[in-house]
Order: C-alpha cells, then structure tokens, then sequence
C-alpha cells in the first residue's frame, strides 16, 4: 500500500543549480553587454524582495508567526529574513492578535513613527475584524485606526497562511509606483485616518 | 479561642444589632450585608476588633442586579483574617440612581485600584477616594460596561464593520 505521505519518500539528487531560487528580472530590452529596464521595476523588484517586518505581535497569532519565522517555515526565503524591532527601519507592518481600544493609539504611534514606503498586513481574525471578541473593550478590526493592504483569515491563521499574505503584498509592492505617497489617492486615504 | 463563622455572626450581631443581617454560608464562607451607610464602621470593627482582626482586603467589586428595585447595584467586599486563615464577605446594595458609596481606601490602601476598577465597570461613585478615574478601560468611554442594561452583543454598535465578514 502506498504511503499517504507525500513528502521525502523519494529522495532526490541534490541539484545546486537549478534550487536555488533567484527572482526574475524584470521586463526589458536585453543587448550585448548591457540591459535597460524601466527604474520603477527595478525598485519594486528590491523593495518586493527585501522587505523588513516589524511584527505587532500581542496573543496567538503571534506564535504562528514565531513558526513562520522558524527554520521549518522559514520567513526568510522571501527577503524578509530580518525583523526590525523599531518602527524607524521596517516596512512591514505586521500586526498579529487581539488590539484592545486602549492599545489603539500606540498601534497608531508606531504606524505612524514607520517611514515611507510602509504596507500593514492584518493577520487573524481579531487584527482584521476584532474577530470573536465583540465586546466593549476590544477595537473591531485595527483598519479603524490605520490603513491595512493585506488581511489574513484564520483564528490563528496557519504559517502557510501568514506566507501566502506575505506574498500577496510582494505583489501590490512590485507593482506599486515609486513614489505612491505622492499620489493623490494616498494622501486622501491617508488623511482619512487622519495621518499627515 | 477558635474564631468560627458563629463567632464572628455573634460578635457583629452584639456590636451592629439588626443592621448586619442576610447570614448565610454559601460554600462554607460567612456572608451577610449592611446598609450601605454602615460599610466604613462594619469594616473598621472588623478591622480593628483583637479577635476579628479582618486586616486584609482580598477583593472588592460590584454586581448588578437590575431587577432588585432600589438596590442594584451590590458591593462586595471579601475579607481575610490571615492570622487564622477564615475569610468573610460583605455586602452592601445601592440605587443604581445613586451609586454613592463610602469609600474604603483610608482603611485598607489596596481598596484604590479596586474601586477604581469598580467604578470604571459598574459607576459606583465611591464617596472620598482620592483618585476616582477609568482604569482599565479608555477614558473616553461614556458607559460603565458591565452593568446589565448592555447586551454581550449589542447590534446597534456602529464601530463594528461587518461589511466583510458576513455576519
């Protein structure tokens, strides 16, 4: 009978060329020698693949998140192999757990203290919804106060989750303009939090 | 002498009379109430009596009640005789109207973050403490939360979205 295991039950031959994952180049025009491309695809190319998490960790999304930063899941192989632990570094905004209305503002603060570029994953139930908490004390979703590009489902949302959200926001990142904060959409939606 | 519940009830009954009434012991645990005028005296005979000696306040809040007309809300005060290891609780019952209540930070300290925590959830206007503020929850807040006129899951809330969320 036939294992139901799927994994590592057919060896293979190490192959160091062909595993080692190296992002594509962007589109462009390719000579001898030389290889033009347009500057927006390259920043997004280096920003999408080299983005510094800032986890906002406060109940058991986050521990979710330390296994989707361990060896096993390993969070690194998508450029974001280092956590920053201070607004001022990092891009990414990860806010994993239950924010109570008190915790509001210093969410707010640290959202605020991140320089541009800067993206907000919402990861759990509670950050995206104030998930079974509907309670007096509990703030209903955390894109009451800040503005959040991804939203991860899950009560708590398994690693492969919190991945396949890391990796929808490399998409918005790549494809996003240099220079969004300049864009009159943004500022709006910024002023709308009332964010200068 | 052994201090037992009978001697405590015996020992309050000489000294307050009618007005410490509603014995029982629920679990063993004398319970009975006072008028809530009488909370600071009850508490400091009970405080400064050489038998009693109830010198340490374990716990302090509030239940609400609402359909005990006249008397709502009810302060319970848990005390501990840790010399002999028996404790009591105390009850007084307020208006919901007039939620003022002597305060008994003067007696034991601890009783500051309790009442304010009281305060913060039931509205209980404890009369003297020297800090009188929210708590736990944000000062913004214009409700008391735990007391029963708000649903666990109240409809009519408008900063839930559940646009998203099918609900």
């Amino acid at each position: 009978m036939a294992r139901p295991v799927r994994f590592n039950i057919t060896p293979k031959e190490r192959d160091h060329q062909s595993h080692i994952g190296v992002a594509d180049a962007p589109e462009g025009f390719t000579g001898e020698g030389f290889f033009t491309t347009k500057l927006s695809e390259v920043v997004g190319l280096a920003r999408k693949n080299s983005l510094w998490p800032l986890p906002f960790a406060t109940s058991c999304c986050g521990i979710e998140f330390m296994a989707t930063m361990g060896a096993h899941y390993d969070f690194g192989r998508f450029g974001a192999e280092r956590m920053g632990f201070t607004p001022r570094q990092c891009d990414m905004l990860m806010v994993m757990g239950t924010i109570a209305k008190k915790m509001g503002p210093v969410l707010r603060q640290v959202y605020i203290q991140m320089s541009e570029p800067r993206w907000v994953i919402a990861v759990g139930a509670c950050a995206s919804s104030g998930g079974i908490f509907d309670s007096y004390s509990v703030l209903q979703g955390i894109d009451q106060i800040i503005p959040v590009d991804v939203y991860v489902p899950g009560c708590p949302p398994r690693p492969e989750a919190i991945l396949d959200g890391v990796m929808a926001l490399q998409d918005l990142v790549e494809r996003e303009s240099i220079r969004r904060r300049n864009t009159e959409k943004y500022q709006q939606l910024m002023l709308s939090y009332g964010i200068q | 002498m052994e201090l037992t519940n009978e001697h405590i009830k015996t020992r309050l009954t000489e000294k307050f009379g009618d007005q410490v009434s509603d014995f029982v012991e629920p679990h063993g645990m004398l319970t009975f109430t006072a008028p809530k005028e009488m909370n600071l005296k009850v508490l400091q005979f009970l405080y400064d009596d050489p038998e009693l000696r109830f010198r340490f306040l374990t716990d302090l809040q509030a239940v609400h009640y609402p359909d005990n007309k006249g008397k709502e809300l009810a302060v319970v005060y848990h005390l501990h005789n840790l010399t002999d290891n028996i404790r009591v609780r105390f009850k007084i019952f307020a208006a919901i109207e007039t939620p003022d209540v002597y305060t008994a930070t003067q007696l034991y300290a601890c009783a500051n973050w309790m009442e304010r925590e009281t305060y913060d959830f039931f509205g209980v206007n404890f009369v003297g403490h020297p800090n009188l503020k929210r708590i736990l929850n944000v000062e913004e807040m214009d409700y008391f939360p735990m007391r029963k006129e708000f649903p666990l899951e109240d409809q009519t809330r408008v900063d839930k979205d559940d646009d998203m969320f099918g609900r």
